[in-house]
């Protein structure tokens, strides 16, 4: 059995980050976990092993420069992508197009 | 992400996800709907009647993705829900093209949008917006709706009529600006039945014709007569590509001959030519090719 993608969510924004982490962990073989914070975010990356990061809404430029330089810095070949759309109708491509340029071998500065 | 990269992804995106195992997936319903959608599982189409040429992407109606979760049953021109064809993931930034049939009844339960520009247009019956912003509202044949998600907001749409299906277009634009504060708006086109006129029924200028968006777009929609043919010149420069979505009747674009729902996207050009070869309407999204 493979081991499931997972799935960061950084959000500000409490109810969409609920549905947008539902909607992932319905997926089989996908596991999310949500950061409202930047704080949260950092800790729960150095924890663990994400495959994907996704920059949900209502973070920060600022914030979203920080994550990224964090988070490429300990793994180059992550994938950071935002998303859009609130977690209906795009997010499985955006998941799916981010894990295939990962098994390309791209990171995200190569986009 | 430069432009030439944008392009490549969003048109000729390479690849077959199904040789990996993320494929393998199975694949949920990602709408909250007030009946749960059936999973229908992985739909990736084979684009047998797709054309990619220098400047030109064409896509014929019936190699759309298709859902039919009995309430619902849509068409998407692009990547949407559960199909997923990483060669049709977006025209520029044209995101989501859906031509919705929705039964009475039933609809959209209240779900979220974050960083999107949503515009609704219906094609026939009346539907039911409400939203976290307090707006309630019908839309019906002649207008347009737009939302800015920006940096959250819930709705819910709904077909209302006891007796008719609804059908209408769900747009999606990504914006240029991303967080900004939720609106909303809506207009009822006077000049929508006028023949042979592409009417502009958006924008990105709150004081234009039409609704606008947080984006270097235009759209406008045109009820050509047959033989008519009109000429148009893009509004937002080279950078732009207009999309040519056939809402009835048969048309030539350049040269390329369109049928009821198929689509034509088209770029480094400045100025094309329609042609209504029978009765047609037409809508014409021109949108930047890059983000």
């Amino acid at each position: 059995m493979n081991p499931k993608i997972k799935v960061l969510v950084v959000g500000r924004h409490p109810e969409i980050m609920q549905t947008v982490l539902n909607l992932i962990n319905k997926t089989e073989d996908w596991v999310a976990e949500g950061a409202l914070s930047d704080e949260t975010a950092i800790e729960l990356y150095h924890q663990r092993r994400f495959d994907v990061v996704l920059i949900g809404g209502g973070v920060e430029e600022e914030s979203e420069a920080k994550l990224r330089a964090i988070f490429t810095f300990q793994n180059p070949l992550i994938r950071i992508i935002q998303h859009y759309g609130g977690g209906s109708g795009l997010l499985f491509a955006e998941i799916k197009s981010a894990l295939l340029k990962q098994a390309e071998g791209k990171n995200t500065l190569q986009d | 992400m430069n432009r030439k990269q944008f392009l490549r992804n969003s048109l000729l995106s390479a690849g077959a996800l199904a040789t990996t195992g993320v494929a393998k997936a199975v694949i949920d319903n990602n709408i909250d709907e007030l009946k749960p959608l059936e999973i229908l599982g992985f739909n990736h189409i084979p684009n047998t009647k797709s054309k990619l040429m220098a400047n030109t992407v064409l896509h014929k109606a019936e190699t759309r993705g298709h859902a039919n979760h009995g309430w619902l049953k849509s068409h998407h021109t692009f990547s949407f829900a559960n199909y997923y064809n990483p060669e049709r993931m977006h025209f520029g930034v044209l995101r989501v093209l859906n031509d919705d049939t929705v039964e009475s009844g039933m609809g959209f339960g209240t779900h979220p949008h974050d960083n999107m520009e949503i515009i609704s247009i219906p094609l026939e019956g009346d539907l039911e917006h409400k939203d976290s912003m307090g707006n309630v509202a019908t839309i019906r044949q002649g207008d347009v709706q737009v939302m800015s998600a920006g940096t959250g907001i819930y709705h819910s749409e709904y077909n209302r009529n006891k007796d008719q299906l609804v059908k209408f277009l769900q747009i999606w634009v990504f914006p240029n600006k991303r967080n900004v504060t939720p609106r909303y708006d809506q207009i009822t086109l006077k000049s929508a039945e006028e023949k042979n006129k592409l009417v502009q029924i958006l924008s990105p200028n709150a004081d234009d014709d039409g609704v606008w968006i947080h984006q270097n777009a235009w759209f406008h929609m045109g009820n050509l007569e047959a033989g008519f043919q009109t000429p148009y010149t893009f509004k937002g420069g080279a950078g732009n590509g207009v999309y040519v979505f056939v809402l009835d009747g048969d048309v030539t674009v350049e040269n390329q001959s369109l049928n009821k729902r198929d689509g034509f996207g088209i770029w480094n050009t400045d100025k094309i030519q329609i042609k209504a070869n029978t009765n047609a309407r037409v809508l014409l999204m021109e949108v930047p090719m890059s983000i």
